[in-house]
């Protein structure tokens, strides 16, 4: 499992306006790279994030080789209710990961 | 942009940089064209924000901010950013609804070389709103080794 920093609030106002910030640890292996030996080395990226809240997709990313490795992305959402955020990073060689955090909107 | 003397000073560095092949031009038109699906793009509405001189290439913070009330009538539907000169035109393409709150994505990508990058928005009502921003770059990410 990929180190994640997760910065979500745990309690808002409803209907308030959050950023939420997500931080993977992952090298983002470009595919144009050639190592020691001079030998390019294969493409191993996360090409995909998906962040959820109460089950419905609320932003989704596509990601390049030209994001930095540990991918950070910040995003804002409406906080609406109390419940779960999950956040899904897939990626090659079949990466993925799942995080969640628990909301309460007052 | 502001000028400052850091700017200043990299200024007579960018003149002697090659100018971007016509090579570059079209893959990055080309993802324009993909990703606007052949629609005229209007400059405004959104902003772009990236330092100018960048020491880094391997880690550039960039953040994208669009002017929309983000309601279900009019919101930003999809942002993407795309560069020049990078083996790859596509750098990230995000997808918004109204949930959002706010149309602002910020993220950390590569840049191999001094060059352009354009954010690009695409509204609900199906309009492309395009900045564009060059960049400077002291250090190259090696994304080609």
């Amino acid at each position: 499992m990929a180190r994640v920093l997760l910065r979500v609030p745990t309690s808002v106002e409803k209907g308030a306006v959050i950023e939420m910030r997500a931080l993977i640890q992952h090298v983002m292996e470009t595919g144009y790279r050639p190592n020691a030996e001079g030998v390019v080395q294969p493409r191993d990226i996360i090409w995909k994030f998906t962040c959820r809240y109460g089950g419905e997709v609320v932003f989704n990313a596509t990601l390049s080789p030209a994001i930095a490795a540990n991918p950070f992305i910040a995003f804002t959402t409406i906080a609406t209710q109390s419940g779960l955020i999950t956040f899904t990073w897939e990626g090659d060689n079949g990466f993925a990961q799942t995080e969640t955090r628990h909301i309460t909107v007052t | 942009m502001k000028v400052t003397r850091r700017v200043l000073l990299a200024a007579p560095g960018a003149l002697l940089l090659p100018a971007p092949t016509l090579a570059d031009r079209q893959s990055l038109a080309a993802a324009l064209q993909e990703f606007t699906r052949g629609q005229p793009m209007r400059e405004g509405r959104v902003r772009l924000d990236v330092s100018p001189l960048v020491e880094n290439g391997n880690a550039v913070p960039i953040s994208v901010a669009v002017e929309t009330p983000m309601t279900a009538a009019d919101h930003v539907r999809r942002i993407g950013v795309f560069n020049e000169r990078n083996p790859q035109p596509n750098v990230i393409i995000a997808q918004f609804g109204p949930r959002a709150g706010r149309a602002y994505l910020a993220t950390h990508i590569r840049l191999a070389t001094s060059q352009a990058l354009v954010a690009v928005a695409e509204m609900s009502d199906g309009s492309f709103w395009a900045q564009r921003v060059e960049v400077v770059v002291t250090l190259a990410a090696c994304v080609e080794g």
